[in-house]
């Protein structure tokens, strides 16, 4: 049984100029880039890369992001979240504008992926900005008309910091396999059916698949988002080797 | 930064002290959080199983199990630490047990092989030259900031070795292997450097 898909490209990770074609606004909190580069074409759903940013003066600042977009798509996308105080997700979220340039380097990580050559149901559990290198997945699904099962159980705070509602709407209604289920940790706004409250061990069970159907389940969001559903997972007894995590983001402590 | 290094229109940054510059690797910025960074769940802490070898080759020169362990002499250092994502922290404050004790402990005054492979709970590896190792350079850290580790950052115990980035630091750990060839480990293998010299920026395969 294959658990990820080792056969993954090793191109020589040099630095390459980034330029900013666009900017997307994806909810009040969190934009997309869409970029240019010289040489950026094979990589793999939920690889990231490295940013490095220069100021005029010579100061860098580098940081990780996943990359959005799926290999299929026409450009690279970084789907970047504003953290209140920081130093670079500011830049992206305020600052930037199309023809920007900073450098960039990837793919990097060849573990949190997965591709349509993988067989088996898909579980996919998101939380905020833990959602792009989701959606890269699903996108590369859809790309290549794949219907393997798959699910996904995304949790944001508000109904708007959903990143990428209308697209996961699209992308359930082509009936080809795909749930979603969203949960809102705060607020429960006048109709909403979706769930409400952090992700739990009934909410798993509900939207996940059974420890028969050995699901490859990949987690990520913040660190006691990841915890608690790796957790739960493994009290329901889904096999360690089976669940893949990435943590962005602050301990919360 | 060379000539063809592109200026980010409208990027100043947030500088650092001076003093702290110095202690800083290229690449790197500081953070006061402890982020967490690992490939799969966290496993339980089951200190009633724990146990701890060191092997040369396939040869267990010793078994420790918790008990055991704790009773070994224990060392607390204060150091800086980096993580190949780009955080560093400083004056992190750890308790544990050096691998110079543990190969005293085995009547050993050196490692018996060039390289170490380490082994964690659920299979994840990482391998280290020996040298890297020993002389004050590496612990088995069981304690951070005065209590014991929490399992998220590799508790009941983690290597850390750390003048290397942080993934060397495994956590978790069961067994250093002392071998006469290198081998890759996971995130080794993975297209991640294989020393990893926060210093000379040994991020990934070919840095
Ligand atoms: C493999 C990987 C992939 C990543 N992918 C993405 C991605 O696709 N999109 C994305 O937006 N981010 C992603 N991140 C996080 C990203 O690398 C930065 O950490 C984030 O943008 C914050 O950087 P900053 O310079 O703005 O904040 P900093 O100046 O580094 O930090 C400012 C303060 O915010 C806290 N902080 C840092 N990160 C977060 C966070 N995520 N939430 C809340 N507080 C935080 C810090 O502890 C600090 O106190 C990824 C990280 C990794 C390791």
């Amino acid at each position: 049984m294959m658990v990820t898909d080792t056969a993954a490209p090793r191109p020589a990770l040099r630095w390459q100029t980034a330029e900013v074609l666009d900017v997307i606004g994806e909810t009040a909190r969190v934009k997309t880039l869409l970029l240019k580069l010289p040489d950026f074409t094979k990589y793999l759903p939920g690889q990231h890369v490295d940013v490095r940013l220069t100021a005029d003066d010579g100061y860098q600042a580098q940081r990780s992001y996943s990359i959005a977009s799926a290999p299929e798509d026409k450009h690279v996308a970084l789907t970047v979240e504003r953290i209140e105080d920081g130093e670079v997700s500011p830049y992206f979220t305020d600052e930037v504008r199309a023809g920007d340039k900073f450098e960039m380097r990837g793919p990097i990580g060849r573990y949190f992926v997965w591709t349509v050559k993988l067989e088996g149901p898909l579980f996919l559990i998101g939380g905020g900005s833990g959602i792009v290198p989701l959606m890269a997945m699903l996108r590369h699904r859809a790309a290549h008309a794949s219907n393997t099962p798959a699910r996904l159980l995304y949790s944001s705070r508000t109904q708007s910091d959903i990143i990428y509602r209308d697209e996961l709407d699209r992308l359930v209604s082509r009936n080809d396999g795909l749930a979603v289920t969203h949960t809102l940790t705060r607020e429960k706004p006048a109709g909403w059916i979706g769930h409400s409250g952090r992700i739990d061990v009934a909410m798993l069970a509900e939207t996940g698949f059974t420890v028969d159907q050995r699901p490859k389940i990949f987690i990520c969001g913040p660190t006691g988002f990841v915890e608690a559903a790796a957790n739960a997972l493994l009290a329901f007894g889904h096999d360690r080797a089976l669940i893949k995590t990435e943590r962005f983001g602050p301990t919360g402590r | 930064m060379n000539d063809d290094t592109p200026i980010s229109r409208g990027f100043s940054g947030r500088r650092r002290a001076d003093a702290d510059a110095k202690r800083i690797p290229p690449g790197q910025h500081l953070t006061s959080d402890f982020p967490v960074l690992s490939a799969g769940p966290t496993p339980e802490p089951d200190l009633v199983n724990w146990q701890f070898s060191l092997g040369d080759g396939d040869t267990k020169l010793c078994e420790w199990d918790w008990a055991q362990f704790g009773a070994l002499t224990q060392t607390d250092i204060t150091v800086d630490i980096h993580c190949v994502t780009s955080w560093s922290k400083l004056d992190t404050r750890w308790r544990g047990v050096s691998i110079d004790t543990l190969l005293e402990a085995v009547g050993l005054n050196e490692p018996p092989a060039p390289f170490a492979v380490i082994t964690c709970e659920g299979g994840y590896t990482t391998n280290v030259p020996s040298e890297d190792l020993i002389d004050g350079k590496a612990m088995i850290a069981t304690h951070f900031d005065g209590q014991p580790l929490s399992p998220e950052h590799g508790g009941p115990a983690r290597l850390l070795v750390p003048h290397l980035y942080f993934w060397k630091s495994a956590k978790w750990v069961r067994a250093i292997e002392f071998r006469e060839e290198d081998e890759p480990g996971f995130w080794e293998q993975l297209g991640y450097h294989n020393y990893g010299d926060p210093w000379r920026e040994q991020r990934y395969d070919g840095d």
